[in-house]
């Protein structure tokens, strides 16, 4: 833990205890404020802060932060209602994930929180139906470049990312939540079949398989931008759900190794109820700490050698290393820098 | 950040960071009779940064940050700081703004009642604001008009004025004693001359005024005055705000009620006289 001191320390705090910002003073403020929109936590945040006695200022601007966010929100749900107007005849079910499933089922982790694209899961038999259904509402491909085409279709949980030509938003067609080149491969049919519908039609994950494929998201796939932000979602999930039947869940996706992860550090940094052995931060814990923490009081980016090691990290664990140099070696003659 | 400062402009309160000296000390300087942000909490930071450390010295150029960015924003050479530092600042409201609907227009006001310009870059909203305020206008800003969604009414936002190419040798003619900053050749909009806003316009910033007329100028053409209806003021007022669509419902309502109550003119003119001339006479009719 010794690692993880300073840094984005005053966010998580201010989140698992609102009423540790009132110490803050104008300086303070400044660096919190700064890092929440770094973080996409600004509107989280504001949510946590509702209520108490803040400065004026920073009363102002938490309170554009909620409205921000309540209209991202309306916005986003809007969007699930067109992908599901889309895919109605199919009569499959639509599974929406992340910050749309959150605000769809009303959860604690969708308060004040950013969503961006939209994300669903199909079964994967299907998802050729899916493409063409939303292609014919009016959604188009991102992405012109043949390789990278090639690459998600062959090898990614998700087609390539398709945006829609009117309303300009983007939507992650997903048939199971890992790479297909990841060494975890959880069980697709399992999340789908599992999955809780909700008064429309759509569909979200359960509570188990919510904070299993948010973990998986956190520590399976990519190198931690945004953790911070993903490490709250689980700490609302098991402050929700509880973690009855977790560890058997995550066991069957191959997940146990990433949901212990989140569950120790959502208590390390939150104080999440967690079972009494996920209470104490183990192994390269403190590493995952000092990465999700990595960012100063003017919202830059810090710790650039932690960075790059998890940055290294997230493609090492995406794909075998033979895949990785041929993967690597064609980006790189395409141009693509990476970091 | 090894350089900072911070300062409000109307009600909206700035921190300003960067890797170099320069860029802080020319705002220091021209934004001197300024305020501090409102409780010490600024809304936005800018930051202003070198994307490597050697480049902090070797051909350094300037990257723009934030809590909002762009991505791809080209950098500028340190040269050029003061003009990376108010885009920085420009493109936090752009993105940023969420309490005040945006509009893309100066802003001028008399007897509490406000003249709201706008148009394309070249119309020439930057010299008529600015020639006003020679005339005994209050300049409430350049660049963005904020109206209040709760009240309707226009906040001041009177950063510095930006005159650009044929401008400049225009306002120094008028305002001989003004304040202006460093003549910026080699800009991406050519040559850059900041106007410092007089001090009644910096004394009266925190004054909220009525809007009373909305116009539409545009340069090189013969003179002539049109009305333009609100259905097609709303239109042209979406184009020209950038948080229009962020803001809802909130901004559906603010522009509805500003297009129907405040009456909207299209200003043809072939020089900065005849304009000035036409603005007092619309207004003297209101």
């Amino acid at each position: 833990m010794g690692l993880a001191v300073s840094g984005a320390r005053i966010l998580a705090d201010a989140l698992r205890a609102p009423e540790t910002a009132l110490r803050l003073d104008a300086a303070g403020w400044t660096a919190l404020i700064a890092m929440a929109r770094a973080e996409q936590l600004a509107g989280t945040l504001a949510h946590r802060l509702e209520g108490l006695a803040v400065p004026g200022a920073a009363a102002c601007i938490l309170a554009d932060a909620r409205a921000s966010a309540a209209q991202g929100q309306t916005a986003a749900l809007w969007e699930a209602e067109m992908a599901r107007r889309a895919l109605a005849p199919l009569e499959m079910p639509v599974v929406l994930l992340k910050g749309t499933a959150f605000a769809a089922a009303g959860l604690s982790a969708g308060m004040g929180r950013s969503i961006g694209d939209l994300d669903i899961l199909v079964p994967r038999g299907r998802i050729g139906e899916a493409e063409a259904a939303l292609i014919a509402a009016g959604w188009e491909w991102v992405k012109p470049d043949p390789y990278d085409d090639l690459y998600y279709r062959r090898w990614m949980h998700e087609l390539p990312p398709l945006i829609h030509r009117e309303r300009d938003r983007m939507i992650d067609v997903h048939h199971t939540i890992l790479p297909l080149t990841a060494r975890i491969t959880p069980d697709a049919e399992a999340l789908i079949a599992d999955s809780v519908v909700l008064a429309d039609g759509l569909r979200v994950l359960s509570p188990p398989d919510m904070i299993c494929h948010a973990a998986a998201h956190l520590f399976a796939d990519g190198d931690l931008a945004g953790g911070l932000r993903n490490l709250w979602d689980i700490h609302c999930l098991i402050g929700e759900s509880g973690t009855q039947g977790l560890e058997a869940r995550a066991a069957h996706h191959g997940l146990s190794a990433a949901v212990a992860r989140a569950g120790r550090l959502s208590h390390a940094l939150f104080g999440s109820a967690v079972p009494q052995a996920w209470r104490r931060t183990a192994g390269a814990d403190a590493l995952y700490l000092r990465r999700m923490l990595a960012r100063d009081g003017w919202g830059r980016a810090t710790r650039r050698l932690t960075r790059m090691g998890f940055y290294i990290r997230s493609h090492a664990i995406r794909m075998p290393p033979a895949m990785l140099a041929r993967h690597l070696w064609t980006k790189w003659r395409k141009g693509h820098v990476p970091g | 950040m090894r350089h900072a400062t911070a300062l409000r402009i109307g009600p909206v309160g700035f921190r300003l960071g960067s890797d170099w000296p320069g860029p802080v000390a020319a705002i220091d300087d021209l934004y001197a009779g300024y305020p501090q942000p409102l409780d010490g909490i600024p809304d936005f930071t800018v930051r202003l940064f070198a994307a490597r450390p050697w480049r902090r010295w070797l051909r350094p150029s300037v990257h723009i940050g934030g809590d909002y960015v762009l991505p791809d924003a080209a950098p500028l050479p340190l040269a050029l700081g003061l003009i990376a530092a108010e885009m920085g600042m420009n493109l936090q409201m752009a993105l940023g703004q969420r309490r005040y609907l945006l509009l893309h227009a100066s802003a001028v006001e008399r007897d509490g009642r406000a003249l709201l310009m706008t148009g394309i870059s070249g119309a020439g909203k930057s010299t008529l604001a600015a020639l006003l305020m020679a005339r005994g206008w209050r300049l409430m800003g350049d660049e963005f008009a904020l109206v209040d969604p709760e009240t309707g009414l226009v906040h001041a936002f009177p950063r510095l004025i930006s005159l650009k190419n044929e401008a400049i040798p225009v306002m120094e003619a008028a305002l001989p004693g003004a304040r202006f900053g460093p003549r910026l050749e080699g800009t991406p909009k050519g040559t850059i001359r900041h106007l410092v806003p007089d001090a009644g316009s910096l004394a009266a910033m925190d004054a909220p005024a009525v809007p009373a007329l909305i116009l539409f100028p545009r340069y090189g053409f013969a003179t002539e005055t049109r009305e333009v209806l609100p259905s097609e003021t709303f239109l042209w007022l979406t184009q020209a705000s950038t948080n229009y669509v962020a803001l809802a419902e909130r901004g559906f309502d603010a522009l509805t009620r500003l297009v129907t109550q405040v009456p909207a003119r299209a200003l043809d003119y072939p020089d900065t006289d005849s304009a000035i001339a036409e603005v007092e006479r619309l207004w003297a009719s209101l």
